[in-house]
């Protein structure tokens, strides 16, 4: 099945063009031979008669146009996946890197794989509850979400991922979440802190890691998301996990598509991203959901560093677009030592609406919108104060403003380990409630008010 | 019979295909994937393929059909599911499972259904060109089958008949209750009319403020989270069309499952029958191949203008018209072709005009039948900026606006639309029909209210430089009744079995009972009342349930303000 070829015409940043090649299939998997008999892997990214252009996963440091030996292996990415992958760890290629066994080969799946039929997906309607209040009461996450946190550089993401991972559940269900993991270039100490605090909760032997750290090849980040998904899939759909899966770093990742973009001198778009940035974005988003008969479920958790906290930059952007909201994390709030720094007048979930007053208590939805409002005019407030002093206000808008405050100190901020069922944050959200008066409280029911509000 | 020559993504290159015209549809390789030929250089054809074409190789086999992209169209469109070139998803889940697979080649309507026809014209009548010469029952519609030519009709069948049986013959031509129409180009009518009759929402700030002509279109531009999706499902739902047309172009999976899973449950508000039952829905989701995308547009749009020659008001949702265009830049970019603003192609404002320019309300060729088409498209513009080609190529073409506003939604102020920046060109030409229909006064109350609305952003600015204690109570007064405009007149929530639709009339009633309070307070303030005892009033209080009362306690508290 493998044909050879010694006839590289040109190498070019990490693309070479091989010559001779008469049907090299559009994205075939080839492996590349080096003089000094190191391999590499790479994948055909155009074809035609007499020329192959190949992408290199991987620095092309000593390949050269006389020796080097391109291997086309007549098929194209696939991974052979299985259950024994739970609780191993594995390079950006998908290759054992810890002291394990090597894998025994199992089904072996395209890593593009098809498009999930919008006829197959079911909706979405099981509650997860991450003891986070910030997120169950106001951004709900919800079981086949696809939900990123859009974050910058500095600021506790990876903190509030692993709350999520080892809090989630879905309350009076039993099943538990696998873990996948993809890396794409963080550090070496980012994900040694995730498997360490995976190793403490016990979540380790029930995850699948993929690892393409910063000094790992570039190119291959393109190819770690998807190895990653495609294991998910498999877990899921044909093995009935409820698979969360976690993303991290996306921005790393599209800057991998930037730098193809460009070796393939395309048009750019938007800051030099290429044009199908958001096709390509949304064949990874995509894989996320639960579908008619089958008992598993994918739940995403993308993780990017919004470049310069720019919520309008191409990645967030678009990566909001596609997914199911978001949860935004701010500077100011981490700097004022609030923690997780959830800025929930910018996050969003769409689907909260499925579960939110369904799933969870009745008067969830109404408290949900009352602190939004409620939060959003103390905030507006505050820039008011900033301008005219506090003297200037009205009784009421005094007490928005205190309102404003004890909703970042007590509701926002919570614990690493803390897990406060979501029955506590509508208690302690109640509690904030009385301090502003009854007539302002617009938006929740008025039985609902009369019940659970506390007297006195 | 070509051969593949190159290959780069959703476009490749075939050669020794002389012979071959634009737009032809064509199969490709092994598995027959379907493509178009966009581009002919000598011997070279350029096609878009309209699936995922990793694996295809050089020499792969290219068949040309000598036919260009059509939709099969009849009975049987209604509450179905296709993807961008009209292939039915629930066929292909039957035959393939969870992921849609490549090379699937099922019918777009299953001609062997037998549907239940009713002839219009007897034996020996001389039809003409475009009369209708009978309908199927198709779930609650007629389908009415048009005649294509004129001549005597030599028979005529009656009952139920399978689709792939001729229902009458003209002269000597057989006459099929479906057609094939190729989808880049509009189909035939008689005359173009005016706008006069509005498209009803139920949403008020649409409605009262922004309203939309039957046959008329809206852009709805907004950045993410600011309800797109939202407000143009419930404009799928509660708008009064015959028939929805509904293109989830190159957006979220999830999105068309909500559709799905919902519009079987939910009932017409006319008709009381499943929404499903109106609507046809087009899903080319963003993961699915772009090509397809582009063409989903099409496909939409001719079958919502098939249901027109009916004499049917159709309505069409596009989500989002950004995506198709970025399927244009995509498919552009590959060909190479040097790039107009922003890396779109040159051409994408005049695509965009083509594309709005296929709505309308018409008479039909038969010269009396009267279908609209309506359309309202989603824009996502990046960022939210609308400074962008896509976003600007449409405002020169609609004459609707609604724009949505990230800070509005961050505060959960939905629907999320700006009634400072938002505007409808159609409001006057539909004035006559609502002063027939609502009330004589109704568009002078519209006018009062937006002025109170421009009137309050300046007080704002003033207040954030002086604050709010520096205003006189007239100014202070005005504020209050815009607030009570804003949160219990313009938001709305959709997921509330009440508040998610408001007639005309109930609209009309809470507007009037709104403005003519504050002229009351406002008389009263300039006799000597205070304000802290004008606000001391229970209407306040009342205001904030008008959402969810009923048009007879409005008449009541409505007579109660005027004689207050």
């Amino acid at each position: 099945m493998f044909k050879d070829f010694k006839t590289v015409k040109e190498v070019f940043g990490p693309l070479v063009f091989v010559e001779g090649v008469q049907n090299a299939a559009y994205g075939e998997i080839v492996e590349i031979i080096l003089p000094s008999g190191e391999k590499k892997k790479g994948q055909v990214l155009e074809t035609g008669k007499g020329v192959a252009v190949v992408q290199v996963f991987g620095a092309t440091t000593g390949l050269d146009t006389k020796e080097t030996t391109i291997r086309f292996s007549g098929e194209t990415l696939k991974l052979a996946v299985s259950e024994d992958m739970l609780g191993r760890v594995l390079n950006g290629f998908g290759e054992p890197i810890d002291s394990g066994v090597a894998l025994v080969k199992g089904e072996k799946l395209d890593v593009n794989s098809n498009p999930l039929n919008p006829v197959s997906r079911q909706q979405p309607n099981d509650f997860i509850q991450t003891g986070i209040s910030s997120i169950d009461v106001l951004n709900t996450l919800v079981r086949g979400q696809k939900l990123p946190i859009f974050s910058a550089s500095g600021l506790p993401h990876n903190e509030l991922a692993v709350q999520i991972a080892s809090q989630s559940n879905v309350v009076g269900s039993k099943e538990e979440f696998v873990v996948v993991f993809a890396a794409m270039g963080i550090t070496n100490s980012e994900a040694q802190y995730f498997m360490k605090e995976f190793e403490k909760t016990g979540a380790l032997q029930k995850s699948v890691l993929f690892l393409n750290l910063a000094n790992d090849p570039s190119i291959e980040r393109i190819i770690t998301p998807r190895l990653a998904l495609t294991t998910a899939e498999y877990l899921a759909f044909e093995k009935d996990y409820h698979v969360l899966v976690i993303l991290t770093d996306m921005t790393n990742y599209c800057e991998s598509l930037r730098e193809i973009g460009s070796a393939r001198q395309e048009v750019p778009g938007r800051r030099g991203y290429p044009g199908y940035m958001y096709t390509d974005l949304s064949s990874i988003y995509e894989r996320a959901g639960t579908v008619h008969g089958k008992k598993g479920s994918i739940t995403q958790l993308p993780i990017l560093s919004m470049p310069d906290e720019d919520i309008t930059h191409p990645i967030p952007d678009l990566t909001g677009y596609i997914t199911e909201g978001q949860f935004v994390l701010s500077k100011d709030l981490f700097k004022r030592n609030i923690t997780p720094p959830v800025d929930v007048l910018l996050s969003l979930s769409r689907l909260a609406s499925l579960v939110v007053g369904k799933k969870t208590r009745e008067d969830h939805s109404g408290v949900s919108s009352q602190l939004f409002a409620s939060y959003a005019q103390g905030r507006d407030l505050r820039n008011l104060v900033a301008v005219v002093g506090e003297d200037a206000l009205s009784d009421v808008d005094k007490k928005y403003l205190k309102f404003a405050d004890e909703f970042e100190t007590k509701f926002i901020r919570q614990g690493k380990n803390e897990n406060r069922t979501i029955e506590d944050s509508l208690k302690i959200a109640w509690e904030l409630l009385a301090l502003l008066p009854r007539q302002e409280l617009k938006r929740i029911k008025p039985e609902h008010i009369d019940k659970y509000m506390k007297k006195g | 019979m070509g051969s593949l020559f190159k290959i780069s993504g959703p476009v490749v290159i075939a050669d020794a295909m002389r012979g071959s015209k634009i737009n032809d549809l064509v199969k490709i390789g092994e598995e027959k994937l379907l493509g178009e030929i966009i581009g002919l250089r000598g011997e070279n054809a350029i096609i878009q393929v309209y699936e995922e074409t990793s694996g295809l190789k050089p020499g792969d086999e290219v068949e040309n059909t000598g036919q260009p992209l059509s939709v099969l169209l009849g009975p049987g469109l209604l509450a179905s599911v296709y993807d961008g070139i009209q292939r039915p998803l629930n066929k292909i889940q039957e035959e393939k499972g969870i992921f849609i697979t490549r090379g699937v080649d099922v019918p777009s309507i299953d001609l062997n259904k037998k549907f239940d026809f009713t002839p219009l014209v007897k034996k020996g009548h001389d039809v003409k060109v475009g009369e209708k010469i009978g309908y199927f029952q198709e779930l609650n519609i007629k389908h009415y089958i048009i005649a294509k030519v004129a001549g005597k009709i030599t028979s005529i069948e009656e009952g139920k008949i399978a689709l792939k049986t001729p229902i009458a013959i003209i002269g000597k031509e057989n006459v099929y209750g479906y057609e094939k129409w190729p989808v880049r180009k509009s189909r035939p009518y008689k005359l173009k009319m005016n706008l006069e009759t509005p498209l009803i929402t139920g949403k008020r700030i649409i409605d009262s403020f922004f309203p939309l002509s039957k046959g008329g279109t809206a852009a709805i531009p907004g950045p993410f989270g600011s309800g797109k999706s939202v407000n143009q499902q419930d404009l799928a739902k509660y708008s009064d069309a015959d028939i929805i047309v509904y293109i989830g172009c190159g957006e979220r999976g999830n999105e068309m499952t909500e559709v799905l899973t919902e519009f079987p449950h939910l009932k017409d508000p006319r008709t009381g029958k499943p929404l499903m039952d109106r609507t046809v829905l087009v899903a080319n989701t963003s993961n699915m191949p772009v090509a397809a995308r582009e063409a989903s547009i099409y496909t939409g749009i001719t079958i919502a203008e098939y249901y027109r020659d009916m004499g049917y008001d159709v309505a069409l949702m596009a989500d989002s018209t950004s995506r198709w265009a970025e399927a244009m830049r995509e498919i552009s970019g590959r060909l190479e072709e040097m790039p107009g603003e922003e890396g779109y192609p040159a051409y994408l404002s005049r695509k965009l005009a083509e594309f709005y320019e296929r709505s309308g309300r018409v008479t039909c060729l038969d010269s009396k039948t009267l279908g609209s088409v309506s359309v309202v498209g989603a824009v996502s513009p990046p960022g939210g900026d609308i400074s962008e080609p896509v976003s600007q190529a449409t405002l020169r073409i609609t004459k609707a606006f609604w724009a949505l506003d990230s800070s509005l939604s961050r505060r959960r102020h939905y629907p999320a639309i700006n009634w400072l920046k938002s505007y409808s060109l159609y409001a006057e030409v539909l004035t006559p029909w609502y002063q027939e229909h609502v009330s004589k006064d109704f568009m002078i109350l519209r006018e009062k209210a937006l002025k109170m609305l421009q009137r309050e952003a300046e007080l704002q600015n003033i207040i954030q430089l002086v604050g709010p204690d520096s205003l006189p109570d007239k100014e202070r007064l005005l504020l209050e009744f815009t607030r009570s405009m804003r949160e219990d007149f313009l938001q709305q929530n959709s997921f509330d079995e009440v508040d998610c639709y408001t007639t005309l009339k109930k609209q009309y009633l809470m507007l009037k009972t709104i403005l003519s309070a504050y002229e009351k307070f406002d008389v009263k303030l300039s006799t000597g009342v205070t304000l802290e005892e004008l606000m001391k009033n229970d209407f306040f209080k009342k205001c904030s349930r008008f959402k969810f009362e009923t048009e007879k306690t409005l008449e009541e508290e409505l007579k109660k303000i005027e004689k207050f």
